[in-house]
């Protein structure tokens, strides 16, 4: 199981990766692997959205699940990768790179303090899989 | 070789069932309106009906083999109601001919109303609802009916333990409620203390599957009823394990205000490979008024002579119609056969075996399988399907292996608090000997998982088809043949 | 007439395995006082006394088999090829239950897959789902579609008033919980198609229409449906499929889901059910269909087989997050439409359509040269059309009644102003004989 160190980590199994201004959105490899094979990815936020920290922006399905997903931190969308429509299968295979799920501008970036580091992220995966 | 498909059996011209040319003059066509292409196969009639067979024959079913499907009672569907259903009075008989034409299905209907009132301890039943599911619509439908013609607009939840089908809450969102869940304890039963915390003025309903889907009897269903209608809620009862309380306790007795009937599980109507399914609903009187409509009445009592004149009758709070004309008819027909050749004893005996049945299973498989909350069980069982020493295995690999056993899985991964569950449902109809061989294959399952685990991985072996690849069916949907586009209509 | 096979012997063994002395012991955990109730049924009988019995029973119902009938409205008597019941009673299908395990459940799930097939082709649709309870269940989840598919916006449902009366019910017991608005029952009945155009608005979500629609009235909705995605809406056709082997396919005129009653396809008239609805999309919205779906792919020794799939829709995994409750679809049902659909095929089903629509035209001729008998409307229609009657509908049909017929739908029962209107069906088991019978009768009655 993969928990990279330049991403901060939430209990609902997203990752967010600041780059200035802005961040990338996605699910964490915990994620993935819990879900399983994943077959469908549905964005309910378009580009323009601002979405609240703990609102739903996407969802994603693999044959057994549904699953939504939480925006980590307030923020305005700015881009949806609408290109894992075509290739669900990316979030299994790279969720921390090809299969980011949204590009945001931060409005609240205090926010980020609160979210777990690798470290703290990985133990919280161990402890669920006992 | 696998069966083709519809679309590529046939030829050009052929046709099964001819029928007969108009014998009235012909009438133009609608202008615009006639379609160019009708795109539909042209079988001979064997072509079609071999087609049609060699494909029942790759189906488990009832007839076939054993089918412990967990919650889904699966018990022999007596023959004999094939024919009463298809009897000519009941099979051409149109749902709008007046009552007075139609004296036989108000019977039947009538008197069905009246046995599942008795067999429940309800004041009025309707059994307009279609299936399981539409039934606990009708219910919540009315729950909140009620609370509304009593200006108790503010109940707004409804109350469902983590154990229940997920019908439930779905049908509670349906109906604009909020759902809160509650936890089981250690027994299996409902947290009885989470419960009460949840108990105030806004709270709607209790959804209560008992037995629940543990297989287990609520050992506080009378102080968790009792919670709640403390608070001003009421309890809905999910009768899909009624099977195994026919004659040993009557829900209404116990508190139930309103409840679904499965024709399909309890009352050996067919489950047709998916439906159709049947399901009544009983109720208290307090909800007698709110139920969906029509339903059937006495207009004049009879005499020694004369039997009674039946009439429809609309409840006068009903919360309207579920589906266009009178329910599921043919599955009432059913019902009500089945139920004449019980009586009281033969209901009771058929509640006593399902659970003999349950246990026996139950202790002939702890051991080699954990039984997660071991006391003395229902009409079902739930095994785990994991062992430590044996980390690769699942539930769906003993599921898949039994195949090879000519055993129909039990259900698996429900109920959701069971890791690996394994949902086993003998019902009354299996003898001793099914269900040692039954074990017997479970026993040899439970020894292979940790000698040749990869028999399980790979199972099944013996059957027709191997493991399907579900991942691609749902990446690369094809959900129909291709249909012929260009073909012209023959004239 | 019991279906338990234990014996005493095999009793005793197993309650020594359990370690209980008797089968009431197993039910401690019952309240005592509710414990084994004393039920009031009547004596069990054994099969020949039961079969007796619903025999006894039927012969009191007088069936569209005893007597000339000309009664649809939502039900029609069509004549059912003798392979479709063949099919029905194998035990593989009807003691089966849903294709959970698709290893051992090939037979239903492609059985599945062709009745979605045959239904894409019979609507001109892109995707159908395994079938719904009934006509009426159909529509009402294509406005739980279509609330989906705009999630949550959009608040307005236009129901045209020449959709069933039963079924616009249903629509409102559905969805009496939520925030939608309906119009358009109330429009004037001759309006047709046109008047729903002008209440499409911003707001709109779906436009529900039928096809035919209750007076067995035939429009071209292509306009309505432009209309109606001009502003960004969507249409819903309830259709009957045995008018679909004849006319143009509302996926053609652009409907966005299509749904009916499959009754005519083989299915008893049974007094109502079980019957079959039929639910079918464009491929866009296939993950806001409600009820089961059947996807072809492959097993791992490289067989083509099929499975339920896309089951994440649905209550077991969504629970209170799905947007319908079904659990079962019409298995049986669906399994007779598919039989009839083979069995029929391309020539078949438009043999019955036509034979359908040149009976019924004869039989409205015949009608309308008779001394105060018209016909209600001037539009298109297909086996069903109103008749306006020199008495009220209830008398003239009591009269027919008489005289062996059943009579068509009074249509004042659902309509205002209708009390002299009937609703008259006619389907390919009606001879010219019969109507010619028909037609003699009224001319007495309604002048006697």
């Amino acid at each position: 199981m993969k928990y990279p160190s330049d991403v901060k980590y939430t209990k609902n199994d997203e990752w967010v990766r600041v780059e200035g201004e802005n961040a990338t959105v996605g699910i964490s490899d915990y994620a993935q692997d819990q879900l399983s094979d994943i077959v469908y990815v549905d964005f309910s936020a378009a580009p323009g959205a601002n979405v609240a920290q703990g609102a739903t922006f996407a969802g994603v399905e693999s044959v057994k699940a549904a699953a939504d997903i939480y925006m980590p931190v307030d923020g305005e969308v700015i881009e949806v990768n609408s290109a894992l429509a075509q290739k669900p299968e990316a979030i299994n295979s790279d969720p921390y790179g090809e299969a980011w799920l949204a590009k945001v501008k931060l409005t609240n970036p205090s926010q980020l303090d609160s979210l777990m580091d690798a470290a703290a992220y990985g133990a919280y995966c161990k402890e669920r899989s006992a | 070789m696998p069966e083709p498909l519809i679309y590529d059996l046939g030829a050009p011209g052929r046709t099964g069932v001819g029928m007969p040319a108009p014998d009235v003059p012909l009438a133009d066509l609608p202008a615009g309106l006639v379609r160019e292409n009708l795109p539909l196969p042209e079988l001979g009639e064997l072509e079609a009906l071999r087609h049609l067979t060699r494909l029942s024959q790759l189906n488990h079913s009832i007839l076939t083999g054993f089918y412990p499907l967990g919650s889904c009672t699966m018990k022999y569907n007596p023959i004999v109601n094939e024919e009463t259903a298809r009897l000519g009075g009941f099979a051409h008989a149109h749902p709008l001919q007046p009552a007075e034409m139609m004296q036989g299905s108000l019977a039947v209907m009538y008197h069905l109303q009246e046995w599942l009132k008795e067999i429940g301890g309800f004041a009025a039943v309707s059994l307009q609802p279609a299936a399981g599911a539409q039934g606990e619509l009708a219910g919540v439908l009315m729950i909140r009916a009620y609370h509304a013609s009593r200006g108790e607009t503010q109940r707004n939840k409804v109350l469902i333990p983590d154990s229940a089908h997920g019908t439930n809450p779905a049908t509670s969102a349906m109906s604009g409620y909020r759902v809160v869940e509650i936890p089981s304890d250690a027994r299996g039963n409902l947290d009885l203390e989470a419960l009460k915390a949840e108990c105030d003025d806004t709270l709607a309903a209790l959804m209560l599957t008992n037995p629940n889907t543990l297989g287990l009897f609520e050992e506080q269903v009378q102080e968790a009823i009792e919670a709640v209608h403390a608070a001003g809620g009421l309890v809905y009862g999910d009768g899909a394990n009624m099977n195994a309380l026919l004659g040993i306790a009557r829900p209404g007795d116990l508190g139930v205000d309103v409840l679904h009937y499965n024709l399909h599980k309890t009352f050996t109507t067919p489950h047709g490979g998916g439906g159709p399914g049947s399901g009544p609903v009983g109720v208290a009187a307090h909800l007698a008024d709110f139920l969906p409509g029509p339903i059937v009445g006495i207009e004049e009592e009879g005499s020694e002579e004369m039997g009674p004149v039946y009439g429809w009758h609309q409840p006068p709070k009903s919360i309207g119609r579920l589906k266009a004309f009178h329910g599921q008819f043919g599955m009432h027909v059913r019902a009500f056969t089945y139920i004449l050749m019980q009586g009281a004893e033969g209901l009771r005996s058929v509640a006593e075996h399902a659970v003999l049945n349950g246990n026996y299973l139950r202790v002939k498989l702890q051991g080699a399988y954990k039984v997660p909350y071991d006391r003395v069980c229902m009409h079902e069982v739930v095994l785990e399907g994991r062992w430590a020493d044996a980390p690769d295995i699942h539930a769906l690999d003993i599921a898949k292996r039994l195949m090879d056993f000519g055993f129909h899985p039990p259900t698996n991964y429900f109920p959701l608090i069971v890791r690996e569950a394994l949902m086993i449902e003998p019902t009354e109809t299996e003898s001793k000997e099914v269900l040692d061989a039954f074990v017997d294959a479970m026993l040899k399952i439970a020894e292979e998982a940790h000698t040749t685990p990869e028999l399980l991985q790979q199972a099944p072996h013996t059957t027709k088809y191997g493991r399907m690849d579900e991942v691609k069916a749902a990446r690369q949907l094809v959900l129909c043949c291709e249909i012929p586009k260009e073909v012209a209509v023959s004239e | 007439m019991t279906f338990v096979p234990h014996t005493d012997s095999d009793r005793q063994q197993m309650l020594e395995a359990i370690g209980v002395k008797s089968i009431a012991d197993l039910f401690s955990a019952v309240p005592q006082k509710f414990r084994f109730p004393k039920l009031n049924l009547p004596a069990p009988l054994t099969e020949m006394e039961a079969l007796g019995e619903l025999k006894g029973i039927a012969d009191a119902n007088e069936s569209a088999d005893d007597l000339v009938s000309f009664l649809g409205a939502g039900a029609y008597h069509h004549y059912i090829p003798a392979g479709v019941d063949s099919i029905l009673r194998r035990g593989e299908y009807y003691t089966a239950y849903t294709p959970y395990q698709p290893e051992i459940s090939q037979g239903t799930l492609q059985a599945i897959f062709e009745y979605q097939s045959l239904i894409v082709a019979l609507t001109g649709m892109e995707v159908s789902n395994a079938s719904h309870y009934d006509g009426a269940t159909a529509l009402a989840e294509a406005v739980n579609m279509s609330r989906a598919i705009h999630r949550g916006a959009r608040n307005k449902v236009i129901l045209s008033p020449g959709i069933h009366p039963q079924y616009r019910a249903v629509v409102h017991t559905y969805e009496d919980g939520g925030d939608l608005q309906f119009v358009g029952e109330d429009l004037d009945l001759s309006a047709g198609p046109d008047a729903l155009i002008d209440l499409i608005d911003e707001q709109t979500g779906l436009v529900c229409v039928a096809y035919p629609d209750f007076f067995g009235r035939v429009y071209d909705y292509t306009k309505l449906a432009e209309a109606a995605h001009a502003k960004g809406a969507l249409l819903a056709v309830s259709a009957n499929p045995t008018a679909l082997g004849l006319l143009k396919p509302p996926g053609e005129m652009g409907a966005d889901i299509v749904t009916g009653e499959g009754q005519p396809l083989g299915i008893p008239l049974s007094f109502g059910g079980p019957y079959l609805g039929i639910l079918t999309t464009r491929n866009q919205y296939v993950r806001q269909i409600a009820g089961r779906l059947v996807g072809e792919t492959v097993d791992n020794r490289g067989q083509r087989g099929f499975v339920l799939t896309l089951s994440t829709r649905e209550q077991h995994i969504k629970r209170e997050k799905a947007s319908s409750n079904i659990c079962t679809n019409q298995g049986l049902m669906m399994l007779a439409a598919t039989t009839y659909l083979s069995l029929l095929g391309k020539s078949g089903l438009r043999q019955v359509a036509e034979s359908c629509f040149h009976k019924a035209h004869y039989a409205a001729v015949e009608i309308s040269k008779l001394k105060g008998f018209g016909l209600k409307f001037k539009d298109a229609f297909f086996h069903e059309f109103v008749i306006e009657s020199p008495i009220p509908a209830a008398e003239l049909n009591l009269r027919l009644l008489e005289r062996g017929i059943i009579g068509g739908y009074d249509l004042g029962n659902d309509y205002k102003g209708m009390q002299n209107c009937v609703l008259l069906a006619v389907t390919e088991l009606n001879s010219k004989e019969e109507i010619d019978y028909l037609v003699e009768t009224l001319a007495e009655v309604a002048h006697a």
